[in-house]
């Protein structure tokens, strides 16, 4: 049985800061950075106002937030904090030890580039350059799943078969400062589903004291390193099982990979994050035009889902993947490059080419997606792309 | 009333023997001194270096308390967390109140890269005691000058040579830039004298808020001292006054030790090869320009703690 779910407009920054307290984190670390600021500031709100028991660590950089949280999460409390940008590259080197210490830490990522020049808008520039770091990351389309991921990411990150870091993340501005109507759950409901977390090993455990972080050299690192790896590897059916519980809670089922009219195409579109809307109705467009063009929405880019990637997709004639980050110097971004190298190892490799949008908070229409779909319609009839990247959206023709 | 040698024997070896520094090493001895004067459980956090990376080598470990090291600038902002967490834990009967959080990082990770975490802990008040174990240079890379290395030292990136005495600047004055944050308790201490490093860790202790003690380290592969020398060293920094014992508690200058005589600073550079270079044809006008530094530090240090100014 369903209970009934409250329906309330809010910009996407506050259903983050809402799951954030209706979680119960015992410690969060803050630190203000454009465009996450807002969320941390109603946050701090709700504990000033005393809807949140959570001691708020307001520190002095987001590498201190990071690290913060990784002292107390080693104690052995639940431990948050949020971030964007240039505040999540300033992390990087604590994210690595995050995860390598498997501590269930869950962060908010309000994704921004990453300059130069500087530029306060989203792209998943920031998202990117943490990809390789061990963290589990599940990407929002909507307010509603950057709400939905925030709660499910502590049930992930603390399930005792994971016990990895997760980083949730939505587009900055166009989800974190829009607003939106979605469902949210009571406290009671947040509270009785995440559970409260107090481990048995831990930094508070004085009657077996134990060491983070020791000093690992070539005897024994690899062997730690590969067993963090298997533990990304086995994760994906605990974050289902985790879906599965939720979508009994309130009837929204979250997949890692979402399809959308994809079952028949030709065409297929795979994007991350906020462009999937648009996507979709540019979709709906283009089928009335006969055009048999889907959708891939990848909702969870680390463990990237690899199998079912290539399995959504060979049957397709064409692929584009769309990037809204550049991996400078490399063969295609960063989510081009992992369906590609999924489609390699499964059975069948349709052509496939990158489009690089939305860098710095360029917008993206319908009427550029109907553009890149008509292109890629072309690709499935010769069988080659014009090019390996394109560009989406800049000023005048590419060519 | 005074802390007692018999007293100390008697607490727990909370650094076990077996781990892996140096045969002489005054850092560790330092940390194992602190913790011998500890009386409740504590959660310990360290900075990359010597003592962590000495302490830890995978699969064993000397640490006797729960123990986390996650990097180099950042250990101020580790116990911050843990000391909130433990807080929580406190406040619902989980774990004692009177838990402690103890960091320490040697002058790398509190002079120069883990100054703004020190501070900002500093600011916001957890309650936590920060020691650093001050060995004046990056000696777990090699001996590089650090913002603690003295005026005239040799080392591997200030290395003495045909146009250069060695490090040309005077190191910061770290123990005052704790000061200006008007933290509850701030001390320096020395190895040598045990019983005013312990009394001052007990009155960290007992401190509500951050409390920091800046603890000289002599390290005999940096300083090149033969290895057995460390405590006649750091008798001699602090008899020369190049390294003072004093403490400013809640804002209270007190000096705890003053010698009755005061030698010459050469005194104690000349039994360290890494000043070697400053004797050289007879010593000179350097040697000059460092007694001088010392002597004024030494004249502004007891006319803060209330002292009369004349020494011999």
């Amino acid at each position: 049985m369903r209970p009934d779910t409250g329906r309330v407009a809010m910009t996407g920054n506050e259903p983050g800061a809402l799951a954030m307290k209706q979680v119960r984190p015992d410690v969060v670390a803050g630190y203000p950075i454009t465009p996450q600021t807002e969320l941390m500031q109603q946050f701090a709100q709700y504990v000033a106002d005393g809807e949140s028991e959570t001691e708020l660590i307001l520190v002095e950089s987001e590498h201190s937030a990071m690290s913060a949280v990784i002292g107390a999460s080693a104690t052995g409390v639940r431990a948050m904090t949020a971030t964007s940008a240039n505040g999540l590259a300033l992390m990087w080197e604590m994210l690595y030890i995050a995860a390598g210490y498997r501590l269930p830490i869950s962060t908010m990522l309000v994704s921004r580039s990453l300059g130069g020049p500087i530029n306060i808008h989203c792209d998943h520039s920031d998202a990117m350059g943490m990809r390789d770091t061990g963290w589990i990351m599940l990407f929002a389309e909507t307010a509603q799943e950057a709400y939905d991921n925030g709660i499910m990411a502590t049930r992930i990150a603390e399930h005792d078969q994971v016990r990895l870091p997760v980083m949730t993340v939505q587009d900055g501005f166009i989800t974190s400062h829009t607003t939106q109507v979605l469902s949210i759950l009571t406290d009671e409901q947040v509270s009785e589903f995440v559970g409260i977390y107090r481990p048995k090993k831990s930094l508070s455990n004085f009657d077996q004291p134990m060491t983070y972080g020791a000093i690992v050299l070539p005897d024994f690192y690899m062997d730690v390193k590969r067993q963090q790896a298997e533990a990304m590897d086995n994760s994906p059916r605990f974050v289902e099982q985790v879906a599965d519980e939720y979508a009994e809670l309130t009837g929204r089922r979250h997949e890692a990979l979402e399809s959308y009219r994809l079952d028949d195409a030709q065409v297929a579109l795979v994007v991350l994050g906020s462009a999937a809307g648009t996507a979709k109705d540019a979709i709906d467009i283009m089928r009335e035009r006969a055009i048999a063009v889907g959708l891939l929405k990848v909702r969870m880019f680390r463990p990237f889902p690899r199998v079912e990637v290539a399995e959504a997709l060979s049957r397709t004639r064409a692929i584009c993947v769309l990037d809204r980050s550049l991996a400078m110097g490399a063969p295609m971004g960063p989510l081009a490059a992992d369906v590609a190298a999924s489609l390699v190892t499964g059975r069948r490799a349709p052509p496939l080419y990158n489009a690089v949008y939305g860098l710095g908070g360029r917008d993206i229409t319908i009427a550029d997606f109907e553009g890149v779909i008509e292109e890629a319609a072309e690709v499935a009839q010769t069988g080659a792309p014009k090019a390996t990247v394109r560009y989406v959206g800049l000023r005048g023709n590419e060519e | 009333m005074a802390i007692k040698l018999r007293e100390l024997t008697q607490t727990p070896e909370l650094i076990a023997g077996g781990h892996r520094a140096c045969a002489g090493c005054l850092g560790v001895n330092a940390v194992r001194q602190v913790l011998h004067a500890v009386d409740r459980p504590v959660v310990t956090t360290s900075a990359t270096g010597c003592l962590e990376v000495t302490t830890t080598i995978y699969p064993y470990t000397a640490w006797q308390t729960p123990f986390i090291h996650s990097a180099f600038e950042n250990v101020a902002a580790t116990a911050s967390g843990i000391e909130r967490a433990l807080k929580v834990l406190g406040d619902e009967g989980a774990i004692p109140r009177k838990v402690k959080t103890i960091a320490f990082a040697g002058d790398g990770g509190t002079y120069d890269i883990g100054l703004q975490a020190l501070s900002g802990a500093l600011e916001r008040g957890h309650d936590f005691l920060y020691v650093c174990y001050n060995n004046e240079a990056y000696m777990n890379t090699g001996i590089q000058r650090s913002g603690a290395t003295p005026y005239g030292a040799s080392t591997t990136t200030s290395p003495a040579g045909r146009r250069s005495l060695g490090k040309t600047q005077r190191p910061k004055n770290m123990t005052d830039i704790v000061v200006a944050h008007s933290v509850p308790y701030v001390a320096q201490a020395s190895p040598h004298s045990w019983r005013d490093l312990a009394t001052k860790v007990k009155k960290a202790m007992d401190k509500e808020g951050p409390a920091f003690i800046n603890i000289l380290a002599p390290c005999h592969r940096g300083w090149r001292y033969p290895m057995e020398e460390g405590i006649n060293i750091s008798k001699m920094a602090v008899d020369t006054c190049v390294w003072p014992l004093f403490e400013v508690d809640e804002g209270e200058w007190n000096l705890s030790y003053r010698p009755r005589r005061k030698p010459d600073v050469a005194d104690w550079l000349k039994r360290q090869r890494r000043f070697d270079h400053l004797f050289k044809n007879g010593g000179g006008p350097v040697l000059d320009t460092i007694q001088d530094t010392v002597d004024e530090d030494w004249a502004k240090l007891l006319e803060r703690c209330g002292e009369p100014p004349k020494t011999d």
